[in-house]
């Protein structure tokens, strides 16, 4: 359960001119959600990203994350928090190069001090839920494509066990059909229970989540339920 | 992050890079192996020159003519030229230093000594025959100089085995032949062992033949060069040096210390005096080896600052799936310390090596101790933490958000 209440960002920069990125957003996503986060670049949804992913804390506002409040920690609370609940996907999918499929997948779990012999065991299932199976799990990362590199990136998004999936521009280096592909794995993960947070730009990758909220100028401008969710299976 | 993981992290970035790591590691094995090396030929011309004083004789103290001083005359004559010591003073020292065990005074000076047809120019010493206890000397064919020989002036000799086969040809029988020293023949009496000994004083390039014969056909006058004398052990050193000094002033008629004609040598001090030097020399060598040291350091300053830049997104990448900065540090640490620890085991091993063929090459046995060993692993580990610790900081101190967006 995610419950985001007033956010604003203000960003300075070094001349002292300031930008607010956010402005008193506020919404709750439940678990088992799928929401797209849907809004034209520089309207602050990545800004958005950042805090819902623990990466950043909003300058006023309350994030909390099953009930803790994620918005007041400090550096090395926010890295536990991403370390044990979040997973994120990335647009340029951010794979280790001359790492194999099963080392990235596993880097995670090595963050988190789990056993090692329980490593092995939880990349494995999470690549079968990303959709690749034992024939590239030696491969390195840069022998894969694109589509494949994506899904490596979301199996080691889910090897946590996190209770939320981020993930901003999936799709953006991908061709539509290998973009169909990814999305329709995050469909599968949303079926079997995972939240799932899209960002966005792009209309048509929106409309694979079942909720989309739309950003603009840093305000929260349209949250609705996606009536013509398209259903990839 | 546990500590096998860790190590495994590190050898995989290092490994990614096999070219640049072995450069980079290369800087570090030249400084380390260097420095072994250096220190190592230090120690073992340390230890050479040690052993050829240690070689003349143990528990020695040798009295040397010193300089004739007046009061407030500042101009001396120079050691050894000086002629202030005798026979006399000799037996003296024999007749009332009681914890001297032997008392050899002795009459070098280098001269052409010649056979038919062979010539060498060699140190030829008068002297007497406790000579050989005080200098550790062994007779390897015929006999030394008697009592007899000694008190009557006696024309003969006793050649070491280098002049021998100088003289002779190698290994070739020359007792009962004659010698001309100075154009006078010497009957050829004994031939010495060899010692050895290499450098200056070299015992087995001389000739010994009685003392009253060298001050009578060649020196022409009573005086001696140098007194040996031998202590009884290695605690009475002091006193036997106290005494004579004592004694040859009060014979001497020298109130004052100061204005002594002669100078009292502990070979303790003459191994430390020459220590001392090698220590030097050896501190010399080092510091320029460790100047390279320093370079490869920097190298390796280098070459992490240019992969936290190139592997920025991965450290972002690192941060975003839950790493702390803690993480990262040790991570950027480990890698420079490995990189140094390495080359610190083959740079080692390589100045081990080195040191090997100097000493399989050259006269000089080099020494390689195991406090040098362990230095230079606490100096290369030194220097990847303080060469790392800039470039391991500042990759753990990079902000996720924008590392992920770094182009």
């Amino acid at each position: 359960m995610i419950k985001i209440q007033n956010i604003s960002k203000l960003y300075k920069s070094g001349n002292g001119i300031e930008t607010l990125a956010l402005k008193d957003v506020s919404f709750n996503i439940n678990d088992g959600e799928f929401v797209a986060i849907m809004g034209p670049s520089g309207s602050g949804k990545s800004t958005l990203m950042h805090i819902l992913g623990a990466l950043d804390t909003p300058t006023s506002g309350k994030y909390f994350l099953d009930e803790k409040d994620v918005s007041q920690m400090t550096e090395n609370e926010l890295a536990k928090i991403r370390r044990e609940q979040i997973g994120f996907v990335f647009q340029a999918f951010n794979l280790l190069p001359r790492a194999s499929v099963l080392r990235n997948v596993t880097l995670p779990l090595m963050y988190a001090e789990i056993p090692k012999t329980k490593r092995q065991e939880q990349a494995v299932k999470s690549l079968h839920m990303a959709g690749l199976n034992e024939t590239h799990f030696g491969h390195f990362s840069n022998q894969l494509s694109g589509g494949q590199m994506q899904r490596v990136a979301i199996a080691r998004a889910l090897v946590n066990n996190p209770k939320l999936i981020l993930a901003d521009e999936p799709t953006g280096n991908l061709d539509t059909q290998t973009g169909e592909l990814v999305l329709g794995s995050f469909q599968d993960l949303n079926e079997h229970g995972h939240t799932i947070v899209i960002i966005t730009h792009e209309l048509d990758v929106a409309a694979h989540a079942k909720r989309i909220i739309h950003i603009r100028d840093g305000r929260m401008v349209k949250d609705e339920i996606n009536t013509n969710q398209i259903k990839l299976k | 992050m546990i500590t096998s993981d860790l190590i495994s992290e590190t050898y995989w970035a290092l490994s990614g890079n096999k070219i640049r790591s072995a450069l980079t590691m290369l800087g570090i094995i030249i400084g380390i192996s260097s420095v072994i090396a250096m220190v190592s030929i230090g120690q073992g011309a340390k230890n050479n020159i040690e052993q050829s004083i240690q070689s003349v004789g143990s528990n020695l103290i040798i009295v040397m003519p010193g300089a004739q001083r007046g009061v407030g005359v500042q101009i001396s004559s120079g050691r050894g030229s000086a002629q202030t010591l005798t026979q006399e003073d000799a037996n003296a020292i024999s007749g009332s230093v009681s914890l001297a065990q032997a008392v050899a005074p002795e009459l070098s000076r280098r001269y052409q000594v010649t056979t038919k047809g062979k010539n060498t120019n060699t140190q030829v010493t008068g002297t007497v025959p406790q000579y050989l206890e005080v200098r550790n000397i062994q007779i390897g064919q015929g006999s030394f100089i008697t009592d007899q020989q000694s008190k009557s002036a006696a024309k003969v000799a006793v050649l070491g085995p280098t002049t021998r086969d100088d003289l002779f040809g190698a290994n070739a029988n020359a007792i009962g032949q004659d010698v001309k020293i100075n154009n006078m023949e010497f009957k050829v009496i004994g031939i010495t062992q060899a010692k050895g000994g290499s450098g200056f004083s070299n015992p087995d390039d001389a000739v010994y033949i009685p003392l009253a014969t060298a001050q009578r056909y060649l020196a022409g006058d009573t005086y001696v060069s140098d007194i040996s004398v031998k202590a009884q052990s290695q605690q009475v050193m002091a006193t036997v040096q106290q005494q004579i000094t004592d004694l040859l002033l009060s014979r001497h008629h020298i109130s004052n210390p100061q204005l002594a004609d002669f100078n009292v040598i502990n070979q303790a001090d003459i191994v430390a005096a020459a220590g001392s030097v090698t220590n030097t020399f050896t501190l010399l060598l080092a510091s320029i080896a460790g100047i390279s040291l320093l370079v490869g350091g920097i190298g390796i300053m280098n070459m992490m600052l240019t992969t936290v830049t190139e592997r920025t997104r991965e450290i972002g990448l690192r941060k975003a799936i839950g790493a702390e900065s803690g993480d990262i540090n040790r991570q950027f640490l480990a890698e420079a310390v490995m990189l140094t620890f390495l080359g610190g085991v083959a740079g080692v091993l390589f100045g081990w090596v080195m040191s090997l063929i100097i000493s399989h090459f050259s006269s000089l046995q080099t020494s390689i101790s195991f406090s040098s060993i362990l230095l230079a692993f606490g100096v290369s580990a030194t220097i990847g933490i303080v060469f790392g610790y800039y470039p391991a900081r500042r990759a753990s101190k990079l902000n996720p958000i924008e590392a992920l967006r770094y182009e």
